[in-house]
């Protein structure tokens, strides 16, 4: 088959495996949608005094943040790690399969993923909330989701070198971002909070995969939105992932 | 060169330390092509590194090394499409199918075998459908066999294709293995079951604490360690009181010097045993002269049985610390 193939194979097989997960579908697709709806319904739509626009204009961007690096960085390393310890990659090693093969249809299948989740969020927002991509920050808003769907893809790889059994994945991921969201500008603007919980947001890549998110749902915004920093710390924070993952990632099991 | 093209594997002098750890201690091993043979020893004898190290898995310390004419440790994707692995303990992703499970895999080769002609092939048809989670420990290790065969492999390695299966599932795997001998494969399979070994292969090698100990048929390996075969008979019938001096002494005599075999346990008999027991080699010679004896004390003998030695006392012979 050729490479392009194989690719296609791959990414189709990942995404079979997804649809059949109910833990995957649940935290990746559902779940999202849950706090969405929960936050606006807690919140109110109004519209905010001190920025004019409505309180999911601060949501939507907040949970599709969620949803990308659910998509990428939980799928890829618990996927991966169930794999590895299965034995499953180790056989995989013995076939022709190149591993960036492996590895770019596992990155295809999250890049799908990503546009479905993209989608659904922004139509939920649209139809629901009266919250609208502005029309000149498409490009902006495609670049972020691209660069962030590599950077966490890459950095779920990297955390399966620290996950030694299929057990230990989800929480050992879970550890990782659940506390980031809360001074990431995903469940709470971080606006006001302590400035020890600006730095930590300011150092991990959540909160500027979210803020440069949400500037492409601001109205108010001029001009085209170019985040062109945030985008930076995301790229680094992928290449420290590809790092890792050259340097440390296993293809067999524990024992 | 006409010698090297009829062997898959050859290997000669191959070492593999972990720090300390020598596992592997100067291996030789050939294989013919269309050969099937089994790697045999005890568990942590070497076995899955010498395979791992001949499927490219794992690297070696020191040794020659040529699968299909290629060094491992150079592994290409070329090279990769004509063999097959089966690993030991082989698991597959719970969610997919059997069918789709090998549908994925076959597009990892250029000119894959199609998926229900595999299927076919390792008799997993009926359960093409089944996603494996629902699959026995036997249909799980024949989709493993399945996915070794998709790319249509000129050699195929098994790593303990049934340790840990029940006597059914042993069973099926066999069938399994042994219908690759229809598809002309090479085969070097691993394991630690005698009576496995000798079902499947044409070949016996037999490795214990990182060295080849032995090499050939069941028989000539048999005949390689000459274990003793072992005569008993009912005391009742012919009291070992009445038997010569020279049959006497085989009682006890010959069972000293085989401490490690199960022929010998027994053949250290007891006076009081119901059944006094000879271990010789000599098999004919004692038979004449206990039928002689028997016709002297007027008994015909019928409970006397003679045993040759059992696979096992020869494995044991062969991996144990005697000989």
């Amino acid at each position: 088959m050729t490479r392009l193939g194989q690719l296609r194979s791959e990414a189709r097989f990942n995404l079979l495996g997804f649809r059949r997960s109910p833990a995957a579908t649940f935290f990746t697709v559902v779940l999202p949608i849950i706090f969405l709806v929960i936050f606006t319904s807690i919140f109110g739509n109004e519209i905010i005094s001190s920025t004019g626009a409505r309180v999911a204009t601060v949501y939507v961007p907040g949970i599709l943040a969620l949803a990308l690096v659910s998509a990428n960085f939980m799928n890829a390393a618990i996927v991966t790690v169930i794999r590895r310890e299965n034995g499953v990659l180790k056989a995989m090693r013995a076939t022709p399969l190149p591993p960036w093969v492996y590895v770019g249809g596992q990155l295809a299948a999250s890049l799908v993923l990503t546009a479905f989740m993209t989608a659904l969020v922004i139509g939920i927002g649209w139809l629901g909330y009266s919250v609208e991509v502005q029309p000149g920050a498409v490009p902006s808003l495609l670049i972020t989701l691209g660069v962030g769907a590599a950077a966490f893809s890459a950095l779920g790889l990297a955390i399966t070198c620290v996950c030694p059994s299929e057990q230990a994945a989800p929480a050992i991921t879970n550890m990782c971002v659940l506390p980031l969201y809360f001074v990431s500008d995903v469940f709470i603007p971080s606006e006001g909070a302590p400035r020890w919980m600006t730095f930590i947001g300011d150092v991990f890549p959540i909160k500027h995969l979210a803020v440069a998110l949400g500037r492409t749902f601001d109205p108010f915004s001029e001009g085209v939105p170019m985040p062109a920093w945030r985008w930076l710390i995301l790229a680094a924070w992928g290449a420290f992932g590809v790092l890792v993952t050259l340097r440390f990632f296993r293809w067999t099991p524990r024992n | 060169m006409s010698d090297d093209a009829q062997l898959a594997i050859e290997v000669a002098g191959l070492c593999k330390h972990y720090g300390d750890i020598e596992a592997v201690t100067g291996v030789d091993l050939s294989v013919a092509t269309g050969e099937v043979v089994a790697f045999l020893g005890p568990n942590g004898a070497g076995k899955t590194t010498t395979v791992e190290i001949l499927e490219g898995l794992r690297t070696r310390t020191s040794g020659d090394v040529q699968v299909l004419g290629v060094d491992p440790a150079q592994a290409t994707a070329e090279w990769r499409e004509r063999i097959g692995v089966v690993l030991q303990g082989a698991k597959h992703e719970g969610d997919f199918t059997a069918a789709e499970i090998v549908t994925m895999w076959s597009a990892y080769y250029r000119s894959p075998r199609p998926t229900a002609e595999v299927l076919e092939l390792v008799g997993l048809a009926d359960a093409a459908g089944t996603r494996t989670r629902r699959l026995s420990g036997g249909q799980q290790q024949r989709l493993a066999v399945a996915l070794a065969l998709v790319g249509d492999p000129e050699l195929v390695f098994l790593d303990e294709p049934t340790t840990g299966f029940d006597p059914a599932a042993r069973r099926e795997a066999w069938q399994t293995i042994d219908g690759l001998r229809s598809l002309g494969v090479t085969v070097l399979l691993t394991t630690h079951y005698m009576d496995e070994a000798d079902q499947l292969a044409d070949r016996i090698v037999v490795i214990s604490r990182g060295r080849i100990v032995a090499d050939g048929t069941a028989a000539e390996l048999a005949a390689h360690v000459a274990m003793p075969s072992q005569i008993s008979w009912d005391a009742a019938e012919l009291s070992p009181a009445v038997l010569s001096d020279r049959l006497r002494d085989l009682l006890s005599g010959d069972a000293g010097s085989l401490p490690s075999t199960a022929a010998a346990s027994t053949a250290a008999a007891e006076p009081r045993d119901a059944r006094p027991a000879i271990a010789t080699r000599d098999v004919g010679d004692v038979l004449r002269e206990l039928l002689a004896a028997a016709d002297g004390a007027g008994t015909r003998l019928d409970s006397l049985a003679v045993q040759p030695p059992t696979l096992e006392d020869t494995y044991l012979a062969l991996t144990g610390d005697g000989s």
